[in-house]
């Protein structure tokens, strides 16, 4: 036995090894005349690790082309930016705690961190109390408005809404039913409220609800319920998370709630990460709906794309949430040479209103810091990615939404010290 | 009737899928007393042979042919696996701390992040190779004479089997990963198993569409109740471990060697875990998180059906299976659309997923206050109590 107790003693200092290989600058060679130095705030370990681990990639990736191309410059002098990766584990109060330790030890003007809205909940106050700046790249369900946070993922009429109306009036299962799946905590919960009553006001009729406890993969009952609820197919609205989708798709396509048979669902967390993890064959003749979908057939998306699998690896893929941690970085360079300092205030002044040729297309930063984008709608294909079925305009973010009845009717604006977080329009 | 036999259907798959979990645990706990956290992980263990044994039936070219087939040899090679590491945390952990309940537990909760964590950083291919280290380490010396081994050159026999071991086990990590890219790496994401296409979808029968995969675990989940019950009742090592279960000195006086029969009780129930691997390997995606999902279930089907019986425990999970459809999918609201509003909304309420969870656990809660031992409590005297 003494052999085996040595093996796990060796295995346990590898282990080690590998957990403690956060910090760290990137290297690039050029001539600037001084440095930044900018937090990176993602879960590396724990549940979490697998989504926000692409995003740390992505932000590195897009600090390591500013610098590329001559860094930030401000006030005439130009500055390398340097980050600090700092992991949240998978666990909300060390997301609140961590930002403490970049914003108070380590001085760093911004925050690129966060992916679930617990973990952005559990850092907006340390954000508001210290006045300092966090940019959150997740689509969520809104309902915030905060002077402090810069969100550039999507809002619910920037994703949701324009899905479930092209679910109801376009798609192959148009005018049908509505089935509403989640995982059990606040988006699915949200955006399912906003989801009945834009159906409601469409003229459709949600004929169910039902959510899954995180962590939970039996899902028999719900598909029980879904052919009781939807006899001859419909339209299933699926808000479930990470690998719950797994055991979903696996379990229906068995049951006989397949495309074929008159089942279409909308996702509204699988993207293409998801889709290679779940495997294409289950998920084939669905739908998705993002701000970016890897298919998007011009220069920009391509470069983005390309660059991101040279600088990862050739089987890496690129998503909407990567995209928009992308765009955050390139808005706050942007933002800080407009302003010409660091300096938290004016950099938020000078924010709304810069707009970048992001790779989803143009996008504009908006008095509600939240980012106006283009919405499409997808097909997922049997190569493992969306077949875009239609691209709407530029739709501005609502950060209070029109169709939720508790904030119906409300606003967000920062420039108007008049309005602020919550306005009555 | 339809609906009836439909219900009756999902009740039994979920379970079968209970059942098949908590029956190495039934063992474990049930037999042996051991409270063993780290049962879930025991599962997990199971679901990643599943996962590399696709792979490696998919990527050798002289097992391709029989791809379709490598679930049922997964279900061997997640026995062992899992019978394996069980073993050895029998001999290095548990084995110290019979008696004393409360330590085993926080022991056996420890080796479970120990596990979670190992199959995150540790690339699978080495795993693999320190599994077969482990197994042959361990069984070797089975094989070699006793004389052999208590003579006076035992020490450096037993040294020779393990150096051998070690040297199997870096071999097989070395030529998986060279065969296999993806268990090259370690990584912290989740794996899938892809059922083969003869699994997929579904048999049609009177109007009712059953998958295919959960007849798989159901078929599964019954052989490993009947091969659990022959072994327990007709060889002779199950009557052993009968025997030391319900007197342990006794058993002991009368020559039975009871840390053999330790060993394999233990043996055979986290080997049971990894056969459970395989069936949730099927439903759901495989993570280091997967066993996690199944422990509490896998206890509350135990307690509920009555610690050391297997009766009991088939029953109980059957029951809880029944129990989530009938709430979880509002049968009743099916059944019987008609009924007074109050109640209507009542049952409306609890005919969620989430819900139905609270009311089970809400009934169990119940249900033991009246019965604390459960179902069928064990009958007759018991020499620890």
């Amino acid at each position: 036995m003494k052999l085996s107790k040595r093996i796990f003693a060796g295995l346990a200092t590898a282990s080690l090894a590998v957990t403690v290989t956060a910090c760290g600058g990137s290297d690039s060679s050029g001539n600037f005349d001084d440095t930044v130095t900018v937090g990176i705030l993602h879960s590396l370990s724990g549940t979490m690790a697998i989504s926000e681990s692409t995003l740390v990639d992505t932000e590195k990736m897009a600090i390591e082309e500013i610098n590329a191309a001559g860094g930030v410059t401000v006030d005439g002098k130009s500055y390398k930016i340097e980050y600090i990766v700092e992991d949240g584990a998978s666990d909300w109060p060390t997301f609140a705690e961590k930002s403490k330790k970049l914003i108070d030890q380590d001085g760093v003007p911004v925050v690129f961190g966060g992916w679930t809205s617990a973990s952005r909940k559990a850092m907006l106050p340390v954000y508001e109390s210290k006045d300092a700046f966090l940019y959150y790249p997740i689509q969520y369900e809104a309902q915030e408005c905060s002077n402090n946070i810069f969100y550039t993922g999507a809002t619910p009429n920037q994703q949701s809404e324009p899905a479930t109306d092209f679910m109801y009036k376009r798609s192959p299962a148009a005018g049908g039913d509505f089935f509403l799946v989640g995982s059990d905590y606040v988006f699915p919960r949200t955006s399912n409220t906003i989801t009945k009553a834009q159906v409601k006001q469409l003229g459709g009729k949600v004929v169910g609800e039902d959510y899954l406890p995180l962590g939970n993969t039996e899902v028999a009952p719900i598909i029980s319920k879904i052919k009781v609820a939807l006899p001859d197919g419909g339209i299933i609205i699926n808000t479930l998370n990470g690998d719950q989708n797994v055991a979903f798709f696996k379990q229906i396509q068995d049951a006989g709630i397949t495309p074929s048979n008159g089942y279409y669902v909308m996702n509204y967390s699988i993207a293409e990460e998801e889709i290679s993890t779940i495997g294409p064959e289950f998920l084939e003749g669905h739908y998705g709906a993002w701000n970016y979908m890897m298919s998007i057939d011009t220069p920009a998306s391509k470069k983005f794309a390309k660059s991101f699998k040279k600088r990862w690896g050739s089987d890496r893929v690129v998503a909407d949430p990567q995209e928009s941690a992308y765009n955050m970085v390139y808005l706050w360079k942007q933002a800080v040479e407009e302003a010409g300092t660091f300096d938290d205030n004016a950099v938020r002044e000078a924010l709304v209103g810069q707009t970048f040729d992001a790779p989803q297309g143009p996008v504009e930063v908006m008095p509600n810091h939240h980012l106006s984008q283009t919405v499409r709608i997808g097909e997922i294909n049997s190569e493992g990615g969306f077949t875009i079925l239609e691209e709407t305009g530029v739709v501005e973010p609502q950060a209070w939404n029109q169709k939720h009845p508790s904030s119906k009717g409300y606003a967000c604006d920062w420039t108007d010290p008049k309005k602020g977080e919550k306005y009555r329009l | 009737m339809q609906l009836i036999l439909e219900s009756l259907f999902n009740g039994v798959a979920i379970g079968s899928v209970l059942l098949v979990a908590a029956l190495g645990l039934a063992i474990v706990f049930g037999l042996m007393g051991v409270i063993n956290l780290a049962h879930g992980e025991l599962m997990m263990l199971g679901a990643y042979s599943t996962y590399i044994t696709q792979l490696i039936f998919k990527q050798v070219s002289f097992l391709k042919p029989f791809y379709d087939s490598y679930v049922i040899v997964a279900i061997g090679i997640a026995f062992l696996v899992s019978g394996t590491v069980g073993i050895l945390l029998e001999r290095t952990v548990i084995r110290r701390l019979y008696g004393s309940p409360l330590e085993t537990l926080l022991a056996t909760w420890g080796v479970s992040l120990i596990l979670q964590q190992f199959v995150r950083s540790v690339p699978l291919a080495y795993g693999s190779g320190l599994v077969i280290a482990l197994f042959f380490g361990l069984f070797t010396p089975l094989f070699i004479s006793d004389d052999l081994l208590n003579g006076a050159k035992g020490k450096l026999i037993r040294a020779f089997t393990w150096a051998f071991s070690a040297f199997l086990g870096v071999l097989t990590g070395g030529v998986l990963s060279s065969l296999v890219s993806k268990l090259s790496r370690a990584s912290a994401r989740n794996v899938d198993v892809t059922a083969p296409s003869w699994m997929r979808g579904g048999i049609d029968f009177v109007g009712i569409t059953f998958p295919k995969t959960r007849l798989l675990i159901i078929l599964i989940t019954l052989i490993s109740v009947l091969v659990v019950i022959f072994f327990l009742d007709k060889t002779a090592w199950g009557i052993r471990i009968r025997a030391v279960t319900q007197n342990r000195p006794m058993s002991d006086c009368l020559g039975i060697s009871t840390e053999t029969v330790d060993i394999i009780t233990f043996g055979v129930g986290s080997g049971l875990a990894g056969v459970a691997g395989v069936a949730v390997s099927l439903l759901g995606s495989v993570g280091p998180n997967v066993g996690g999902n199944y422990i509490v279930g896998c206890f509350m089907v135990v307690v509920l059906g009555g610690v050391g019986n297997l009766l009991g425990t088939i029953l109980a999970s059957f029951s809880i299976g029944i129990m989530t459809d009938l709430i979880g999918a509002g049968r009743l609201l099916t059944i019987w659309p008609e009924m007074p509003s109050p109640l209507y909304s009542t049952i409306d309420f609890f005919a969620t997923t989430s819900m139905a969870r609270v009311m089970i656990f809400a009934l169990i809660v119940i249900f033991l206050q009246f019965r604390p031992t459960g179902m069928f409590p064990q009958k007759g005297r018991m020499v620890e109590s």
